[in-house]
């Protein structure tokens, strides 16, 4: 028992090795002087004021965030009320399909998913004059339809799991069906719905492959940008780039995992106080 | 009176309808109508106007031409393999590497618990291609790891085999390398669900009864956590056969992974049909795998 553990543990500092150790090769040498990536020419943060002095590196972020933030917020919905539809309906016209539709943008390959929007908006655009031209629009429409699924996949779950007779009960108590539904069960699954959310963000704020067959000209993400620049090899600015946004997620997680632990401790303290006063 | 009938139907079922419609409507007109498109177009005949393809008229109403090529020209079925067999040696050093961490995870104790796993979740939320950009900066041939690895490699071979430096950046080592970090979380995370789930006195049971701890890991923990192993192959398997942005950055351009294909058939060579007929053939092969997932997971919901 006792070999066994070591070698586990052993195998988890390795893990764990192999996960930051490019990381922190990335965030240290972010304040190397020298242009070259191999020579260490001494501390500097040029890299991160030539950042910030970079129009193009703000407008793609701007870019980015909009389509982030619109797209989450509309995939949020969209994907709640699927999820909701597929955990309490069991029988409708077209269930099967429709589970089969929230299913495959999961296992579809991101350069389909890229060809088969571009070449549905170019049809449309044939036929029907819109979209009249590529870019926030027809990014943000492709970001909702693959983010909204994993909110479908995590809303369903926590519906599958809550406790259907609270619903019953309000049921009883005569009310309407959809006054169930904003007073019992949303409240219920809105964790859910919050890491959604945050999920469906992220994703839009990281994707590559998708956005750049949807995109048109003069609508550049930061991804889009790190990624035509990254093509071209290794440069220190992507370094100090790359390090800004690690820092910014490691802060976003610590304070959610503060705030998540807070939130625990809060509820065991207030399930003991209620045991001690019917005790 | 409109608004009271309004209502009347939105209390009784219409509530219900809208909650269905709503998403229903938006995947079938942004995604089953887009993805119709790939299928249609992968029958079409590629020509020079634009868009770049044409059906009946001058030509065929349904051309098989793409999917021959798909499956006959070597190049294709080539990157087929090179993609096949590069996503399943990653899946496969996910889970040795993968395995014994979700096990250690469910070792720890509990505060350290929740510490170590935010620590796996959080490069999956760090850019997945400022992660891949990360391993370019190693395995570049001047980089400090580079240089390190090349000292250990030439002390340790005979002379004859001495390199200047390690020839990792462009080349099918770099990808499942890279895929392999990238995809690790994906891994780590279900095993991890199911491992956790193992009730301890089974192993201390079959301790008790004279097993080695070697003979308890095989009989007990590895069979209960297969669905956790079946999960967490798919999660890496499936999008890393599809993958676009590893094989461009670090991959080697002479043998392309079929993503790459995909994209440089649909933009550079402008073959709209060539590019729609592979896709539709590495759907068709991701269905098998995906298809495997399910009657896992049905198995598995079933036996709760």
């Amino acid at each position: 028992m006792k070999r066994r553990h070591t070698f586990l543990l052993s195998m988890l500092c390795f893990g764990f090795a192999f996960f930051y150790i490019p990381i922190l090769s990335m965030i240290v040498y972010s304040f190397n002087a020298s242009r070259l990536a191999s020579v260490w020419g001494g501390f500097s943060t040029k890299w991160y004021v030539s950042l910030f002095s970079n129009k193009q590196v703000i407008d793609a972020l701007i870019l980015s965030l909009q389509i982030a933030f619109v797209s989450a917020c509309i995939a949020t919905i969209l994907g709640t009320m699927a999820g909701i539809a597929l955990a309490r309906f069991t029988k409708f016209r077209g269930r099967l399909l429709f589970s089969g539709l929230v299913t495959a943008p999961l296992i579809m390959p991101e350069v389909i998913t890229g060809i088969s929007s571009l070449m549905f908006f170019i049809l449309m655009a044939q036929w029907v004059g819109w979209p009249g031209q590529r870019g926030f629009t027809t990014v943000t429409l492709a970001h909702i339809t693959f983010s909204m699924v994993f909110v479908t996949t995590i809303v369903q779950a926590r519906m599958l799991q809550s406790d259907r007779s609270i619903e019953e009960a309000a049921m009883d108590l005569g009310s309407r069906p959809w006054q169930v539904l904003r007073d019992v069960t949303l409240p219920v699954i809105f964790p859910a719905i919050m890491s959604g959310w945050l999920l469906a963000f992220t994703i839009s704020l990281d994707d590559v492959v998708i956005t750049s067959f949807t995109t048109g000209p003069g609508s550049t993400t930061l991804p889009l940008l790190i990624w035509s620049k990254v093509k071209l090899g290794v440069t220190p600015d992507i370094n100090a780039l790359a390090t800004l946004m690690v820092g910014t997620v490691a802060i976003g997680v610590l304070i959610a995992g503060i705030v998540m632990h807070r939130a625990e401790r809060r509820r065991q303290h207030d399930e003991q106080m209620a045991f001690r006063a019917n005790g | 009176m409109g608004g009271k009938r309004l209502s009347g139907w939105f209390d009784r079922r219409g509530w219900s309808d809208v909650l269905i419609a709503a998403p229903y409507i938006w995947l079938l007109l942004f995604f089953l109508l887009p993805f119709l498109i790939v299928v249609g177009m992968s029958v079409a005949t590629k020509t020079s106007t634009a868009p770049p393809f044409s059906f009946g008229g001058d030509y065929p109403l349904i051309n098989l031409q793409g999917y021959v090529r798909a499956v006959s020209d070597t190049l294709y079925f080539r990157s087929f393999i090179t993609s096949l067999v590069s996503a399943g040696i990653a899946t496969v050093f996910c889970l040795l590497i993968g395995y014994p961490m979700a096990l250690a995870l469910t070792r720890v104790s509990k505060s350290w618990r929740n510490i170590l796993l935010m620590l796996v979740i959080l490069p999956f939320w760090t850019s997945f291609l400022l992660r891949v950009y990360a391993w370019m900066g190693l395995m570049g041939k001047s980089s400090w790891f580079n240089v390190g690895i090349t000292k250990i490699w030439n002390a340790l071979v005979p002379a004859g085999w001495a390199v200047d430096f390690m020839p990792m950046m462009h080349s099918n080592f770099a990808v499942v390398l890279v895929m392999v970090y990238t995809y690790l979380p994906f891994m780590i995370l279900p095993l991890y669900a199911s491992l956790e789930r193992l009730d301890p006195t089974l192993d201390e049971a079959a301790l008790d009864l004279g097993s080695r701890p070697w003979q308890v890991f095989l009989d007990v923990t590895l069979p209960q956590s297969i669905p956790g192993i079946v999960a967490g192959g798919m999660l890496v398997f499936i999008p890393a056969a599809g993958e676009l942005v590893i094989p461009t950055l670090v991959g080697d351009a002479a043998s392309p992974m079929i993503g790459r294909v995909i994209s440089d058939q649909f933009s550079s060579a402008r073959d709209w049909p060539m590019a729609s007929s592979i896709a539709v053939v590495l759907l068709v092969l991701m269905v098998v795998p995906a298809m495997i997932y399910g009657h896992f997971q049905a198995k598995a919901e079933g036996s709760k």
